[in-house]
């Protein structure tokens, strides 16, 4: 609860600010190219995007609030809320879906303790979340690598041909 | 990952993929130059810029990322000395539901990418570059920013080139996970740090007015990387492995029913669909027939399985003819597939077999449609959505008489009615299931 109450602006810390004067620095032509690496940056570094975040970006950008805004809720990759430590993101497309993604995230689902009927709604909704923090479980569009699904992302690492059998044993990598 | 067959198929010819999924090779410089790699940069400064345009133009490219727009003339688009900035943004963004060619090249082969860029950059006047990676492929964006570094810090980019004079630098630029950015204008928004809706035709080419409202190219990474090739083997060499028109080699990813899935990099014209299914990809599943294929990426229409088309050939006295055509005789090439009524597309070939339901199968496209429209024009926006609802009720609940009706309906008011293609994107797979397999409509209605 502590937690939500202080404002992510607040902690930012040198080296943070260095990383995110170097990726404007990327963009010698306009500044405002430079929101999704800050938005990346910001959502990496504090698991997600406060409205303090909003505005800072904002500011460092030249840019009003709205216009930050408007790219946080546009994106599926971004939240307003914190997720779990480990993400697991199940690709839901069609490749993967005829190859049992379906029960692949149900799996996952239960494996880490979430009600499979859960889904987020987007507009920077978490997705499903342990209650212990740890894990969140999610549907997402096509990962492109269909040629081994069903396929998950887990945090950075894609696991591929995943059989509900092997779901437990990949969880507790993550515990 | 998906591994290639330890040695190629008598099919295939490895030109892309020559180096991926081979052992001991790594996405580090020091393996790329023992492996003859900037040798074509090398060669392609002793080139002037216009050479290098006519060089692509003759070597009949494609762009490989969907639309197959001719890739020499997109760049011929680009006037060299208008005195305007230029740039190139390579467009690996792969969302093309079927496709996953690109995620190999960006992992395992790196600098073949930023060489073909470099050479792209240097005959279209270039100077500032950006790669679009799509954020869900976090370790390739830090695999081809490595690589940047160190083709800096060989000479390979930044200023005066190997002592040629030109300037040259590259960042990566990752997105958020949004389909749409892959539409070359949206994708410029998108870099622009904007809300990604695509731009308003016209002007029709980034070329006129792109990044920054400056002339703009804007490739898929399979194409830039061709262009590496063209200069190693020359325009002639190169365009002999395809077909009039489609030359070199395509990289076709294989998902779904057959037993070996996978992306087998052949060329273009070099193999029909039932090579493709039955010898390349090792036939269906044991006691399986064909019922469908999605032969371009989900947005490509499916085709049946017995379907025959007449296809214009030129008879040997040299008249056009319609020639019958069945389905498994396809070429999977441009031309072919387009008379056939699809598209080569992205080169995503999706397989389903008769334990199949092409409705359950349209419902999973529509719902990925509904997800990722951008939601800028109200016929793709609402219509998506309405597919989408329409299907996963008849999943649910069954069919109403009317729903086919209204379902293709929707469709067609869709097409031809957005500012970007995702419009016709959307559509097509409503339009091709309702057309090819009635009966699975049908038989749902209670």
């Amino acid at each position: 609860m502590t937690e939500t109450m202080t404002c992510q602006a607040d902690a930012i810390t040198p080296e943070l600010l260095a990383e995110a004067d170097e990726l404007v620095s990327h963009y010698p032509v306009s500044k405002r190219s430079a929101s999704l690496p800050l938005l990346h940056l910001w959502q990496n570094h504090f698991g997600f995007i406060d409205d303090s975040g909003v505005e800072w970006i904002a500011a460092k950008l030249e840019l009003t609030p709205v216009n930050i805004l408007e790219v946080v809720t546009f994106y599926p990759w971004f939240r307003r809320e914190r997720a779990g430590k480990t993400i697991i993101r199940v690709c839901r497309t069609l490749a993967c879906a005829m190859a049992g993604s379906y029960e692949v995230r149900e799996k996952f689902c239960q494996s880490v303790g979430i009600d499979p009927h859960c889904h987020s709604h987007g507009f920077g909704e978490a997705p499903p979340t342990s209650s212990d923090g740890n894990f969140s479980v999610e549907f997402v569009e096509c990962l492109a690598s269909c040629g081994s699904a069903p396929v998950a992302l887990i945090n950075d690492e894609l696991v591929e041909n995943i059989a509900l059998s092997d779901v437990p044993a990949i969880v507790d990598q993550y515990k | 990952m998906v591994s290639l067959l330890p040695t190629p198929h008598p099919k295939e010819r490895r030109i892309i993929f020559g180096n991926i999924s081979k052992p001991g090779y790594a996405p580090d410089i020091e393996t790329y130059l023992a492996h003859g790699g900037y040798e074509s940069l090398k060669k392609a400064f002793t080139m002037k810029p216009g050479e290098i345009v006519d060089l692509v133009k003759a070597a009949n490219l494609r762009g490989r990322g969907g639309a197959g727009f001719p890739a020499g003339a997109k760049w011929s688009f680009i006037k060299y000395d208008d005195g305007k900035p230029h740039y190139i943004v390579v467009n690996a963004d792969e969302s093309e539901p079927g496709t996953f060619k690109d995620r190999y090249i960006l992992h395992q082969d790196p600098h073949q990418l930023i060489e073909g860029l470099v050479i792209a950059a240097f005959a279209t006047n270039v100077h500032l570059s950006y790669i679009y990676i799509r954020c869900e492929f976090p370790k390739a964006a830090k695999i081809v920013w490595n690589a940047i570094k160190e083709a800096r810090a060989k000479g390979f980019l930044g200023k005066n080139i190997l002592g040629s004079g030109f300037d040259l630098d590259i960042y990566v630029h990752q997105g958020a996970g949004a389909y749409i950015c892959g539409e070359e204008t949206s994708l410029l928004e998108s870099l622009e740090g904007k809300r990604p809706y695509p731009r308003i035709k016209p002007p029709y080419f980034p070329a006129v007015l792109g990044l920054y409202m400056k002339p703009t190219i804007v490739n898929n990474v399979e194409t830039i990387c061709h262009v590496k090739h063209i200069i190693s083997m020359g325009a002639d060499e190169y365009s002999r492995m395809g077909t009039p028109g489609d030359g070199g080699t395509r990289t076709m990813c294989v998902s779904g029913d057959v037993v070996r899935p996978g992306f087998y990099e052949i060329p273009c014209g070099g193999v029909t669909l039932g090579e493709l299914i039955f010898d390349v990809c090792g036939g269906l599943k044991p006691g399986r027939t064909l019922k469908a294929v999605i032969p371009g990426g989900s947005s490509a229409k499916v085709l049946r399985a017995g379907e025959v088309f007449k296809m214009k050939v030129k008879s040997e006295d040299g008249q056009m003819i319609d020639k019958e055509t069945p389905l498994l005789d396809l070429v999977m090439d441009a031309s072919s597939l387009q008379a056939a009524g699809t598209m080569v597309g992205s080169g995503g070939v999706m397989i389903m077999d008769d334990t199949r339901d092409m409705v359950w199968a349209l419902n999973n496209l529509n719902q990925f449609y509904a997800h990722e429209s951008c939601g800028q024009c109200t016929p793709c926006r609402e219509g998506s959505l309405w597919m989408s609802k329409v299907t996963t009720r008849i999943m649910d609940e069954g069919a109403k008489p009317d729903d086919a009706k209204n379902l293709k309906n929707i469709a067609d008011n869709i097409a031809g009615r957005t500012i970007c293609a995702f419009g016709e994107a959307c559509s097509w797979p409503t339009q091709s299931f309702l057309a090819k397999f009635p009966d699975e409509f049908e038989k749902r209605v209670v």
